[in-house]
């Protein structure tokens, strides 16, 4: 079995996320990239499936030459081979149809993405590549289980959660639930080691031209100074909610 | 030439995002001088979509689309687009809406543009403003492709009435696409309000010391009918199911009230839940961060404060 687990490279959840140019870029000063979250719940779980239905995983990122040390971690972790399309990734639609193009030349029987990423939150990516491809495709994948060329998931809706089947080829954005927290793969000295030896190829872009653009960030105001109510006037905090807040 | 909007509903009702979604895209076809139609799959309840100022329904009624499918749901509303000459179709952010959402924008080419917060800045160029960095900033983003597809960030932009009374209702006959996918089961939570939908979530962490001491939150939230959430530690060491997990890296929240209970307002939580309109705080650390960014604070002991906010709230 064929899986590709599309890797998007985001700031670190701690970063301070500030915009230069005339607020017109993110400003990478000083930031830390890592693998976006929801994507390695989703390696996580095709580092699994490699050792339960013997498949080979690739990990592909679009992006520049910056992105190739977030690659490099996802070798350590256990990916088979890793692949960044050389070019900057200017939107999902564009980074979407360079994805689209590379599964058209090799097949893969799953892919996985991160349900979203948490730079851009679209959410956008995995729809698209299903879309483009006429794939199948779930989002929001909590469960995962393949049993030759049949795959049965669950996705988490709104009340509740939605177990389904259907044949390979699957797009899938995973998300926590996939796997645990706890089983996120740490890198030991051995897997790093690894890592130097297994291929990371750099494939040209197809130049596809985005459908948006970022015009300007702003961040949202500062807020104004908390009202604080003592613990014994909880009245005041429901006549509060109620009349000036009126959410209640 | 028209607005489409989805309308997502459940056991024949619409939801209120949908009553949003349409109140969205009202507002928009108003700005561009064109119709705005509504997309129906099985519900009858036209009725009550007349208060937002829809100028047509289009309605499917059709086995097929019983149960929600985005590949089907998609190549249905791919079909209308074409037949009505639409280039933008309006979602609400359910969870539902935005998984079609992006599967529509790749069936038909296009492009996806999710938590949208306003109406256009302006039509020539298109330019809208959309959240990103987990709530952390905007963007005003340019959509350059003719055909757009729009999810609006829920609570954004509010229901605003805007009544039509010559409301045009047509029938859609589609052609079903084929789709290996089958859906097997559905297991539905016994929680009554899902954070989804949510006007009021009740969301407690670490604080409270342990699973057993859950009741006292469940009873707030039932009190006030809201949906419950927790932390990401909550959720990681067991005490409440993963679904409950809001934040960054869990779900987002973007409710009318967020009430957070011994949950301290680490940079992650917010991120997840800073769209929320009006944020109330209950820490017994006054040096606690999530006050800087909350609307009003309970500076004590959850034990104390939130069986006595149950009982006058009770008593109201
Ligand atoms: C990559 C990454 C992603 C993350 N994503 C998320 C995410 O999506 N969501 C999330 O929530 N976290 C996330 N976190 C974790 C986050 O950094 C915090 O660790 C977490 O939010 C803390 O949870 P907490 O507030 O419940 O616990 P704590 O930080 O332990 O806070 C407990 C609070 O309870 C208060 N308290 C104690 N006793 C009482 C009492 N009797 N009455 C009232 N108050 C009391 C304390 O004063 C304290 O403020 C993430 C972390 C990382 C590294
Ligand atoms: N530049 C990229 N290269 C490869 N995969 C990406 C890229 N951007 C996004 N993705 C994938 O698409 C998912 C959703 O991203 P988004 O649509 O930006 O929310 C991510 O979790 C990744 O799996």
């Amino acid at each position: 079995m064929n899986i590709l687990v599309c890797i998007s490279n985001v700031p670190d959840t701690t970063s301070k996320i500030n915009f230069v140019e005339n607020d017109s870029k993110f400003d990478t000063n000083g930031v830390q990239f890592i693998i976006n979250p929801n994507d390695e719940f989703g390696l996580t779980k095709a580092v699994w499936l490699k050792e339960s239905n013997n498949a080979t995983v690739t990990v592909l990122t679009v992006g520049e030459q910056s992105v190739e040390a977030t690659l490099r971690k996802c070798l350590a972790i256990g990916a088979d081979k890793a692949i960044r399309i050389d070019c900057p990734a200017n939107d999902a639609y564009s980074v979407a149809k360079e994805i689209e193009t590379h599964c058209e030349q090799v097949k893969y029987d799953l892919i996985i993405c991160g349900r979203e990423s948490i730079d851009y939150n679209g959410g956008i990516v995995p729809g698209l590549i299903a879309g483009f491809l006429d794939y199948n495709f779930v989002t929001n994948c909590v469960n995962l289980e393949i049993e030759g060329s049949k795959a049965t998931f669950s996705r988490e809706m709104s009340g509740g959660t939605e177990i389904s089947e259907c044949q390979l080829p699957l797009v899938i954005g995973s998300q926590k639930g996939l796997v645990e927290e706890s089983d996120l793969i740490i890198p030991n000295m051995r897997g790093i080691m690894m890592a130097r030896q297994k291929p990371l190829d750099i494939v040209p872009s197809q130049g596809v031209n985005a459908k948006t653009r970022d015009i300007k960030f702003n961040k949202p105001q500062a807020k104004s100074e908390v009202k604080l109510i003592k613990a014994d006037e909880l009245d005041k905090l429901i006549d509060l909610l109620e009349n000036e807040a009126k959410v209640i | 030439m028209s607005v489409l909007v989805y309308l997502e509903s459940e056991n024949n009702k619409f939801k209120k995002s949908s009553y949003e979604a349409l109140s969205y895209g009202k507002g928009l076809a108003d700005k561009m001088g064109v119709q705005v139609c509504g997309v129906v799959i099985n519900c009858s309840d036209i009725e009550s979509l007349k208060a937002y100022g829809p100028d047509k329904i289009l309605k499917i009624e059709s086995q097929d689309l019983s149960a929600f499918s985005s590949k089907k749901y998609a190549h249905a509303i791919a079909n209308i687009m074409k037949s009505e000459n639409a280039h933008i179709v309006i979602l609400s952010s359910t969870p539902d809406s935005k998984y079609l959402g992006a599967h529509l924008s790749g069936v038909t080419d296009s492009s996806f543009v999710s938590n949208v917060v306003e109406l256009p800045e302006s039509i020539s160029p298109f330019t809208i403003k959309r959240t990103c960095f987990t709530n952390k900033a905007f963007s005003l983003t340019e959509i350059i492709s003719d055909t757009k597809i729009i999810s609006i960030a829920s609570n954004s932009f509010g229901v605003i009435e805007n009544s039509n009374d010559s409301l045009a209702e047509e029938e859609i006959d589609i052609k079903s696409i084929d789709s290996n996918q089958r859906i097997l089961n559905i297991e539905k939570e016994s929680g009554s309000v899902t954070i989804a939908d949510a006007e009021i979530v009740v969301s407690a962490g670490r604080g409270l010391k342990g699973p057993e001491n859950w009741e006292m939150i469940e009873t707030l939230a039932e009190t006030l009918g809201a949906a419950t959430a927790c932390s990401k530690p909550v959720s990681d060491m067991g005490w409440r199911p993963h679904s409950e997990h809001v934040g960054q890296t869990g779900k987002p929240v973007s409710s009318n009230l967020y009430i957070a209970i011994g949950i301290s307002g680490a940079i992650q939580h917010l991120a997840g839940i800073n769209s929320s309109k009006v944020k109330v705080v209950i820490n017994n650390d006054p040096e606690a961060p999530f006050f800087k960014a909350a609307d009003y604070g309970v500076i004590g002991d959850a034990f104390e404060v939130i069986p006595s906010l149950i009982e006058k709230l009770k008593a109201r």
